[in-house]
């Protein structure tokens, strides 16, 4: 059973004028099984939470720490973390030119499976899991990324997470830019995904995702920190009320 | 002729044709035989600005003492033969549109000459550098027969500094392969200007890879004898802290319905303290008056992996008819960003692999013309040369 632990964790992104402090105390615990959405208005820090994570170049850890399973995340390196069983899904998913989807794929299993999957069942796992996502097969030659639409892109990033099966799962807005078609496409990735073993951590601004794929615990984020916290519920609240009075409580 | 906008400006100078001044195209290039003829560069001339002059250990002023040799090796079924340059066939390919082109026309001591004939197995040709301090001038000839097809593979190796010529003169209708590696020492200089020849309806595929080496300067000119010629340039290079790699080509259509495909590839990494890695690319494409139905495309990318490292590019295309089936032109350098680093080290790939999933991704759209079944060892090899050098950085 895998956790994942965030203590009191201060960021900064680095700048041409300096560092600039983003998160300012986050404390958070995801177990396996259970799925956490944060949520929160734009520039409140969300998106620095999930890349200071999972490890972007970025971003500085001034103080605090992230534990998974005990063992801290923020001393491995970026593929060291992905290894160690972190998976993020990208509100910008990057263009790689040249390497083509099916080879980024097969190295990407291979290194964090720890061996290359066998061929066969290898070949027969991606088209199943291309399948669920409506991904036609011509994708496998692509690019990675590289001309995708932004749909098309969300959908490799739940395609990754499928075959990469982590412990612990950060979405960083993922349901921006879908139409409704894809949106349910990407939502049943995802629910396909949850169980008892996996924890999911779903960063999002609107509360239309959560129609699909339901948390069990809702975090409101503002000013770099969560500042209220509760089930379900809260999600429609804000849906009715907004962020007014999470953004108005905190002093900037 | 009419002048045309964008042209390379060539060479102007006391001698016609050379030095700052562009003259109107580049067909209008000076050449000869004979090294007195150029004036010395003095690296501000178009034709050198980009190559170090001071790093060509004289093959430019006349003070390299030429005496070394090049040892030249053949194997394979083709017939070889060692020529003076009294020899009629000698000069076939092409004239010296340079002077270190001239310099070796003018000091090679004997001429090596290929026959292919038939279809014979891949003939694989090496040529020795005249080792550590010493200079030499070479000339290798391949010719084909009517019909015949064949492949070649060049393979440069060794120390020293070379200035040579090499004409491949295509007999009509034949098909040849050249693939031609610069996997020199450090400390080589190579200086080479190819004379390519294409006779009615031959087809020349000519991959060059440039590895080794501290500076590599090639210079192809491709002339059609006769209509249907096809001409598909291929380059790749890997240019390391402190390597000059430069191809300057250009092809010629004077001739209808011929067609040339050009696709040439860089990747660069240089290192704080060591002069810029760097690589130049010059293709000049002309589709003179009477070369109507030509299909031309040329296309340069580079891929800066570090800092510390220079790509130029120069596409020029320059068309004197519009009764052509297709002409075009394109050149992207970019950089092997922290962002894409990023995206593929947080899906578990570790930085090293992830570079030579770039870079292996980069140039294999070079090597797979590499034919891999009668050459299966040659692709391997250089793969394994480009890791090598992937990892001389510690990336």
């Amino acid at each position: 059973m895998s956790t994942l632990e965030i203590k009191d964790l201060h960021a900064s992104v680095r700048t041409e004028d300096g560092p600039k402090e983003i998160l300012r105390g986050v404390d958070l615990t995801v177990k396996a099984g259970e799925t956490h959405a944060i949520m929160g208005p734009n520039g409140s820090g969300k998106s620095t939470l999930a890349y200071a994570i999972a490890g972007h170049p970025k971003y500085e850890i001034t103080s605090g720490e992230v534990l998974l399973d005990g063992e801290s995340v923020l001393d491995m390196s970026v593929d060291e973390r992905a290894r160690a069983g972190l998976f993020l899904a990208m509100q910008y998913p990057v263009e790689v030119p040249g390497v083509s989807m099916a080879n980024f794929l097969r190295s990407a299993a291979t290194a964090v499976r720890g061996e290359a999957p066998k061929l066969r069942t290898w070949v027969k796992e991606v088209k199943s899991a291309m399948s669920d996502l409506d991904i036609s097969d011509e994708f496998a030659d692509r690019s990675v990324n590289e001309g995708f639409s932004g749909g098309e892109k969300k959908r490799h990033e739940v395609l990754q997470l499928a075959l990469l099966n982590p412990k612990i799962a950060i979405l960083d807005e993922t349901d921006s830019g879908l139409d409704v078609d894809a949106l349910r496409v990407v939502s049943e990735g995802v629910n396909r995904f949850r169980s008892p073993e996996n924890g999911v951590l779903l960063i999002t601004h609107y509360t239309r995702i959560l129609q699909h794929i339901t948390p069990d615990h809702v975090h409101v984020f503002s000013a770099g920190r969560i500042v209220e916290s509760g089930g379900p519920e809260l999600a429609d609240d804000l849906e009715k009320n907004g962020y007014e009075r999470f953004v108005k409580a905190v002093p900037a | 002729m009419t002048e045309v906008a964008g042209l390379a400006p060539e060479l102007k100078g006391a001698k016609k044709g050379q030095g700052e001044i562009p003259v109107a195209s580049a067909g209008e290039r000076f050449t000869s035989f004979d090294v007195e003829a150029f004036e010395v560069p003095g690296g501000r001339e178009e034709n050198w600005r980009f190559t170090p002059l001071k790093r060509l250990h004289g093959l430019h002023d006349g003070t390299a003492d030429l005496n070394g040799t090049a040892t030249v090796t053949v194997s394979g079924a083709a017939q070889v033969e060692k020529v003076g340059r009294d020899d009629p066939r000698i000069g076939e390919g092409g004239t010296p549109a340079d002077r270190v082109s001239a310099q070796a026309w003018s000091a090679f001591g004997e001429a090596t000459v290929v026959t292919l004939d038939g279809s014979p197995e891949p003939v694989t040709i090496t040529v020795e550098g005249p080792g550590a301090g010493a200079a030499a001038a070479g000339h290798l000839q391949l010719r084909t027969t009517t019909h015949a097809e064949a492949t070649v593979v060049i393979e440069h190796r060794g120390s020293g500094t070379l200035a040579d010529n090499l004409e491949l003169v295509l007999a009509d209708a034949s098909r040849l392969t050249v693939i031609v590696t610069e996997e020199w020492a450090d400390d080589a200089v190579h200086v080479s200007a190819q004379h390519l020849s294409i006779g009615r309806d031959a087809v020349l595929k000519l991959v060059s890879v440039s590895l080794g080496g501290d500076l590599v300067r090639i210079s192809p000119t491709v002339s059609y004898r006769a209509p249907g010629g096809e001409v598909d340039l291929a380059g790749l290079g890997y240019a390391d802290a402190g390597q000059h790699l430069e191809q300057r080509l250009l092809v010629d259509h004077a001739v209808p319905q011929c067609k040339s495909n050009v696709l040439y590839k860089n990747a660069l990494q240089g290192r704080a303290g060591v002069t810029d890695a760097h690589t130049v690319w010059i293709g000049d494409v002309l589709i003179r008056a009477a070369a109507v139905n030509t299909e031309t495309f040329e296309f340069n990318r580079n891929l800066v992996l570090t800092e510390h490292a220079r790509a130029d590019s120069v596409p020029n295309l320059e068309i004197e008819t519009g009764e052509i089936v297709s002409a075009g032109h394109a050149s992207a350098t970019g950089r092997f960003d922290d962002e894409q680093l990023f995206y593929l080290q947080s899906r578990g790939i570790p930085e090293d692999a992830a570079r030579r999933l770039v870079v292996r991704a980069f140039f294999g759209e070079i090597l797979q013309r590499i034919p891999n079944t009668t050459l299966p060892e040659l692709r391997e090899r250089l793969e394994a040369a480009i890791e090598a050098e992937l990892a001389v950085v510690g990336v």
